[in-house]
């Protein structure tokens, strides 16, 4: 048989896929892992809000309100073995009617009941104490404790670093194209991509928007992916601290709302917006968006204006037409769906992880434990974080701590270097692994200075380095290649 | 040509480009013994290392040069005049001890994390490009949008072009140098799409880099949509009617991979905002007083970081005086306060320093709101200046002399730009 074996493949790589990917890896398996994109967690995941719920608002009933809390749960000991940024700042809930108040309260008693910490009912005197830049038209709010903000890029490549450095194996830029099987035997699925064929006793789709494309491969067409896009816009570090908590209106059917929210990082990032697509790709935004967002916020926090916005970006939501999680053993032996994870995906991805590792076991996939799984990976060094003391010490180990690179953010080029050796291949690689080029310049002075450092460390000619893979070029070529040796030297 | 870097200073200038080396030669003319420049770049001159086109130093030299002689000049003048110069360092902090000395934190990849400390500084940081974010551009996020000052880096400095068929947004200088630059390399430049009914460059520069090369303007446009996947694929462009709204019934495509963003100038003052000094909320630089000391006693300010010029000439001048002031400063001499502010008045978008005293000569810089012409500025009941013509892209200069001002009783000039009847 051509092509390798595995026990598991995974399709996507998105947060869920890789979550799944570290799961698998604390057990004695052959696990390969396919995306379609240059990098994982370049998809849906990288437009994520970055918002760990309490979960108090997803009723038991549902899949998601079951796996949400336990998710929320595993946040502090993923946090200490990965080192992504994250941070219980905690949730507001806020309303501005009376006649709002029993719903609050409701929430509240929903929340209790699902063993959500620390709940409490705020009124506007307290509301307006511990968010005085909140309009002070608001009655009241709900303060959950355990919500949080998460970068969950960073989430992203460190479940997928910690899932490789204990044997999975991840393939960039490869697409699944096609799935056959053959219902008569007990033999593996065979995932066709343009860079062979992979074999695999189980397949799990973790494709968010694409899921019900790959399940179409086997034959199974019993739902859809919908995609919901959500336009946000990150602000300028000059409205830091203008909330200290998230801020979220009461949530509706369709979204929890358009939200302020005090990134990890310390921007302010105002959003979602909520309105079907039906393109799969697209993630554009718009005037409409911007205005939709800024005529809200404008009445929530009077001192957010729309020209403190330094950067706008749209995700899909993969939203299923159950309306729920969508997380199972299908009717093609094999074959596991992990569809439909729409918000509060990210808070529950953990929790998706381990409940994937049950389903597959229970269609029964030995799962042996590992003696030696590393559970921690090393984290990225934040140069800008440390004491100066301890920046003193970074530089003279390594005088590339001594090269800022990128000074809205005060990137050294030693991160830039790690940042690479953990996986990044592109810019946009190197700017979420690092956040160099993602301050208020957005990369006018440093990303000729990210393209030489990529291109001297993969040894690759800078204009094959790109935005984010694909036909994301940055540079072509002159026609006078005497002068570029000669440019080539620069920086 | 590393500094020594032994402290103290007398002054330490943040900013190695025109401003900060004029600034640093200023000081040493003004008496300052020990000056120090920092640079973040491995050579000092600026972004006039990347401006390899010619016309600077018409009105300083009396020549024309490129920017990169332009920076040579005063990098040799410097080395000339004993200063020292740090390349590769970061001012990462800028602290004030009680005694009014300055502690100024570097970070260097030779030296590591140093404080070093000084009389005075002269903020010479400069300024950085706006960005699609600021301005929100709706649609997708492909590469081959770029500010105009990153695809002059490809090409000046690392011999590669931001691609083939260029659309520009904004008509900024650099816009208006990159399309004849982009154009002499081989690219198609399908034309500058400005928002405003006027240019926002120099007369000059449209002439030379856009008429000469038949490259069409098209004002009161702007971008409506960016599109493509990984790449650029096209933009969608629209006039615009009352209050900068874009007529989408007349929106239409473009087709280009590379769409260059020309559209203004942001002094970059984070740090000054981090120490406390007041800014202008119009240039976005520090309020000066008429020695352009900022609102922190012997902090000073010149160059793009104090407001955005249009020629390197009027920086060197600007510079040198900062340069100067803080140099006496340094050694403990005192100017008087200030007794008179300066204010904007009619189609007067700002004007500097924002404050004068009486019995010394001022050199003042202003920028109108909107084209006029014929006009005359009104400078209080002291001096009257009549001009053929004012453009907001044109930075209007004059001095007033100490005898004007001292028939002046007031406390406050206001500087106004009337229409002249013809």
């Amino acid at each position: 048989m051509e092509g390798e074996l595995y026990d598991v493949a995974i399709i996507g790589g998105g947060v869920i896929g890789c979550a799944i990917a570290r799961e698998l890896s604390k057990f004695d398996l052959r696990v390969v892992l396919l995306e379609k994109n240059a990098e994982v967690g370049f998809g849906t995941t990288k437009t994520n809000s970055g918002i760990i719920h309490p979960g108090h608002d997803t009723p038991t009933s549902t899949l998601k309100g079951r796996l949400v809390v336990r998710g929320n749960m595993m946040f502090d000991q993923l946090q200490t073995e990965l080192k992504f940024g994250f941070e219980r700042i905690g949730a507001l809930y806020w309303i501005r009617e009376k006649e709002d108040w029993p719903r609050l309260e409701a929430l509240k008693r929903q929340g209790d009941e699902k063993g959500v910490p620390g709940l409490e009912l705020w009124d506007a005197e307290r509301l307006q104490k511990e968010e005085p830049n909140l309009s002070h038209d608001l009655i009241g709010a709900l303060y959950a404790p355990s919500g949080g903000v998460i970068n969950p890029y960073e989430f992203a490549f460190a479940l997928m670093e910690c899932a490789e450095n204990n044997g999975v194996e991840l393939r960039v830029d490869c697409p699944v194209t096609s799935i056959d099987h053959d219902d008569t035997d007990d033999g593996p699925l065979h995932v066709q991509t343009p860079g062979g064929v992979v074999h695999a006793r189980y397949v799990v789709n973790a494709a968010g928007v694409y899921a019900d494309r790959i399940a179409a491969m086997v034959g199974l067409d019993d739902y859809t992916i919908n995609p919901r896009k959500g336009e946000e816009f990150m602000l300028d570090k000059r409205l830091h601290g203008i909330v200290r908590r998230l801020v979220f209106p009461l949530p509706t059917g369709i979204t929890k709302g358009t939200l302020i929210i005090p990134t990890y990082d310390g921007t302010i990032m105002v959003g979602p917006t909520a309105h079907d697509t039906p393109d799969r790709e697209d993630v554009t935004t718009s005037f409409a968006g911007a205005k939709e967002i800024f005529d809200y916020v404008s009445r929530l926090c009077p001192s957010v204006h729309q020209s403190d916005v330094i950067t706008a970006f749209a995700g899909l939501r993969a939203v299923s037409s159950t309306g729920d999680f969508i997380i199972g053993p299908t009717a093609v032996k094999g074959f596991v769906n992990v569809a439909g994870i729409q918000s509060p995906g990210l808070t529950s991805a953990p929790a998706i992880g381990e409940y994937v590792c049950e389903i597959l076991a229970g269609q029964g996939l030995p799962l042996n434990e590992k003696a030696n799984f590393v559970a921690a990976i090393d984290g990225p060094p934040r140069f800008a974080k440390q004491l100066p003391r301890d920046q003193e010490k970074m530089v003279a180990a390594n005088p590339a701590f001594g090269r800022i690179v990128c000074r809205c953010e005060l990137v050294t080029e030693a991160e830039i270097h790690d940042a690479i050796d953990h996986g990044a291949r592109t810019i946009d690689g190197v700017k979420f692994r690092c956040r160099a080029g993602m301050g208020r310049c957005q990369g006018g002075f440093c990303t000729s200075r990210i393209i030489n450092i990529l291109s001297e460390r993969l040894g690759i000619p800078p204009e094959a380095v790109t935005k984010r893979g694909g036909d994301s070029w940055l540079m072509t070529p002159m026609t006078d290649p005497v002068f570029r040796t000669v440019g080539q030297k620069e920086d | 040509m590393l500094g020594r870097m032994e402290g103290p200073y007398d002054v330490m200038v943040v900013g190695g480009g025109p401003a900060g080396l004029a600034a640093a030669i200023g000081a040493r003319d003004a008496g300052a013994r020990r000056v120090l420049v920092i640079d973040r770049e491995a050579e000092a001159g600026g972004i006039l290392l990347q401006c390899i086109h010619s016309g600077f130093g018409l009105h300083y030299f009396k020549q024309e040069l490129t920017g990169p002689e332009y920076a040579e000049r005063f990098v040799v003048e410097a080395i000339d005049h004993e200063i020292d110069i740090l390349p590769n360092s970061y001012v990462s902090g800028i602290g004030l001890d009680s005694d009014g000395a300055k502690r100024v934190r570097i970070l260097s990849e030779h030296y590591g994390l140093r404080t070093l400390t000084c009389r005075s500084v002269v903020l010479a940081m400069g300024c950085r490009e706006r960005t699609r974010g600021a301005i929100r551009i709706p649609g997708t996020r492909p590469s081959g949008v770029l500010t105009a000052g990153l695809a002059q880096k490809f090409t000046n400095m690392m011999g590669y072009l931001p691609g083939k068929k260029v659309a520009i947004l904004g008509s900024g200088d650099i816009g208006l140098i990159m399309a004849r630059r982009l154009v002499l390399e081989g690219c198609e430049v399908v034309g500058v799409f400005e928002l405003m009914p006027y240019s926002n460059g120099l007369t000059r520069n449209v002439v030379q880099c856009l008429d000469d090369f038949g490259i069409p303007m098209h004002l009161s446009t702007t971008v409506t949509e960016i599109m493509g996947r990984d790449r650029l694929s096209g933009i969608k462009v629209a006039p615009v009617g009352p209050g900068f709204k874009p007529d989408m019934s007349r929106e239409r495509t473009v087709d280009c991979d590379t769409l260059l963003l020309s559209i203004g100038l942001i002094p970059e003052n984070e740090m000054s905002a981090g120490l406390g000094i007041q800014l202008d909320v119009t240039t976005r630089g520090p309020i000066v007083s008429s020695t352009l000391e900022t609102s922190l006693p012997g902090v000073f300010a010149c160059g793009n970081v104090l407001h955005v010029h249009d020629l390197v000439d009027f920086v060197t001048g600007e510079a040198l005086r900062a340069g100067r002031h803080a140099g006496e400063y340094a050694l403990g001499i005192r100017r008087a306060q200030d007794n008179i502010r300066l204010v904007p008045g009619d189609n007067v978008r700002y004007c500097l320093p924002h404050s004068l005293s009486t019995g010394h000569e001022h050199q003042i810089f202003m920028r109108c709101k909107e084209p006029m012409k014929p006009c005359e500025i009104i400078i209080g009941d002291i001096m009257r200046k009549r001009l053929s013509f004012v453009v907001p892209a044109e930075m209007i200069m004059f001095r007033i002399k100490p005898d004007a001002l001292d028939q002046f009783q007031g406390d406050t000039l206001r500087i106004d730009i009337r229409p002249l009847q013809k």
